[in-house]
């Protein structure tokens, strides 16, 4: 199976800081990652670079068969050609930290938003369409607010409709920004469950989380990102402990075991 | 979002409201017309038998109508640049002198109004200056290429706001004789349109060519950023928006001045009454629609300006405002109960 993302001696910086160096590193379809560290270490700076949405500093990078071309160019938009962007986007998708919606929308439009990579230029969204995102709206406990007003949504509501976008797209990667921020316990627990059903086929996901209790319990491999270009990548059971975490984090952590899961809380 | 069907039907119907805003036009003034006048005059020789009353008939050909299609369409180009502006500038504020070409219009025109120049070197001058002041913009904003929404905001606002202390500068030393000239041009006046066939070519080059992009400028509007997720181009859209948008405003202020009001009411007219159908705030409805409802509104607000105190003329900006701003208040107002 060829990996949907492979990077080889990958250098990513931002603003003099490395996020990580020398990182060699492969996403096979059916895996789920967390990304995990402390704030500002460049864990979301790391997934746009692999979105394909800001350029790398030097190294390769492939994601879904598409070679992000490592430019030297400080511009904000990748130097990607319109074709690959395309292509790109009927494949991989990103969830952002933040949505933004200055003109008014209902919910049902802005899920349709995700059909755009597989339309054409002078499509119009058909029933198919309509039906996909009505099914992505039910997947995320939406379905009956179809036709409000985005900016009636509550903050889990609205990231929720990001999911749903998301969904709607179809990709085959998954990119998740912070894919909780706002949700309730009973939201968070469904949206990482469904994504996980989403991955048990030929997609894959990474996902930048904050509880090292929810990446060990839904991701079987891990990413850390220690913040001077050090990273440490591999199965979660493994590298996901106490001992990591503590230094991760700065902080002294203590794992706590129930049911045969593992789960971790600061001291 | 509308199908295309319910989006054609929409259009079908802005474009029967803008047949009757020409109808209104054409019949409105000092000179009565009457129903065969208009056929003879529109239609020509095939209606010359019903024998139209030739003085009507001149004065329809001669006049009403060139004024009637000027009308539309620079009340279109303003309409849709201001629509495009706003989804550029992802703020629904902007409008399309916000960035300053109609200041450098202004500079432009006041001047050659200032050294007694004819009509026709008005325009130009004012077409010059509307392109410096695009090139200016876009150039100071451009210049280490972060080009970011609030530096293009910001340049686009300080260039405007200097092109208006140069344009108070001319009006405070022009003699008495040219202020009233000035003064007209500054508010907009769709008497001064001669030849309203370029404008008509503007507007309908820049339908064409923004249409083809209008799902792309539904997600631009959204954020730059998922734009790009989805496959947007999003450096080269954004330049052609605001390439397009420029020229539209600079075309729509060389003909008839800089006509307020239109610009920045008409997109959130269209939108507000979109949004009350369900259909919310599709480009590909809202661009065409905006150009339409815009390019009607205008016809039947410049038939008004020439009517409502007649003999006198009224600038027609001054009228698009007194109009404009109770109608948007009141549908703002009703949005929010609702």
């Amino acid at each position: 199976m060829t990996p949907l993302i492979s990077t080889r001696d990958l250098l990513v910086r931002i603003g003099g800081h490395e996020v990580c160096r020398a990182f060699t590193w492969t996403v096979q379809p059916g895996e789920c990652w967390a990304i995990l560290g402390r704030n500002g270490v460049g864990k979301s700076t790391l997934l746009a670079s692999l979105a394909g949405l800001r350029p790398c500093t030097a190294g390769e990078v492939t994601v879904c068969d598409v070679n992000i071309a490592v430019s030297p160019s400080p511009t904000f938009s990748a130097a990607l050609p319109h074709g690959s962007l395309r292509s790109l986007a009927q494949r991989r998708s990103y969830l952002a930290q933040n949505h933004s919606d200055p003109f008014p929308s209902t919910v049902m439009e802005t899920a349709l938003i995700g059909r755009h990579p597989h339309l054409g230029r002078w499509d119009w969204e058909t029933g198919a369409d309509r039906a996909i995102a009505r099914a992505a709206l039910a997947e995320v406990d939406l379905a009956g607010l179809a036709e409000r007003e985005v900016h009636t949504l509550s903050g889990g509501e609205r990231q929720r409709l990001a999911v749903a976008q998301l969904l709607t797209q179809q990709p085959q990667l998954f990119l998740l920004d912070e894919p909780l921020t706002h949700l309730d316990l009973s939201h968070q627990v469904a949206v990482m469950e469904l994504f996980r059903r989403r991955t048990q086929g030929d997609a894959a996901l990474v996902a930048v989380l904050h509880d090292p209790g929810f990446a060990v319990r839904y991701c079987e491999h891990a990413l850390l990102l220690f913040g001077n270009g050090e990273w440490l990548a591999g199965p979660s059971h493994e590298i996901v402990s106490a001992e990591n975490l503590s230094r991760l984090y700065g902080h002294p952590l203590r794992e706590i075991c129930s049911n045969n899961e593992r789960w971790f809380i600061p001291c | 979002m509308p199908s295309r069907r319910h989006a054609l039907s929409v259009l079908a119907l802005l474009l029967a409201l803008a047949g009757i805003s020409f109808i209104v036009a054409l019949a409105a003034g000092s000179i009565a017309v009457t129903f065969d006048d208009l056929l003879a005059a529109l239609f020509g020789a095939t209606f010359d038998h019903m024998g139209g009353n030739t003085l009507a008939v001149e004065v329809i050909r001669g006049l009403r109508l060139p004024r009637a299609l000027g009308a539309f369409a620079v009340g279109g180009l303003l309409a849709l640049a201001g629509a495009l502006m706003q989804v550029l500038l992802r703020n629904p504020l902007a409008d399309p002198y916000v960035l300053g070409i109609s200041g450098g219009a202004a500079v432009g025109a006041l001047l050659a109004m200032l050294s007694g120049l004819a009509l026709f070197f008005v325009n130009l001058a004012a077409f010059a200056g509307a392109f410096a002041a695009m090139l200016t913009v876009f150039g100071l904003a451009h210049g280490d290429s972060s080009w970011t929404r609030t530096r293009l905001l910001l340049t686009g606002v300080i260039v405007a706001a200097g092109c208006g202390a140069v344009v108070a500068l001319i009006l405070s030393i022009a003699p008495e004789a040219q202020l009233r000239g000035m003064l007209f041009w500054l508010m907009g006046d769709a008497g001064q349109v001669s030849e309203p066939r370029p404008a008509l070519l503007v507007l309908a080059a820049g339908l064409l060519i923004a249409l083809p992009f209008a799902r792309e400028l539904n997600l631009l509007a959204r954020g730059e950023l998922l734009a790009q997720t989805l496959g947007v181009p999003v450096a080269g859209v954004r330049r052609g928006v605001y390439f397009l948008a420029a020229l539209l405003t600079a075309t729509a202020v060389t003909t008839a001045g800089s006509i307020g009001f239109i610009g920045l009411v008409v997109p959130h007219l269209t939108r507000l009454g979109l949004m009350k159908l369900g259909w919310g705030n599709d480009q590909r409805l809202l661009l065409p629609a905006a150009a339409l409802a815009g390019g009607s509104l205008l016809v039947l607000a410049d038939t008004l300006a020439r009517t409502v105190a007649a003999p006198q003329q009224l600038p027609v900006g001054v009228l698009t405002a007194l109009i404009g701003v109770p109608v948007f208040l009141f549908l703002l107002g009703r949005e929010k109960s609702a």
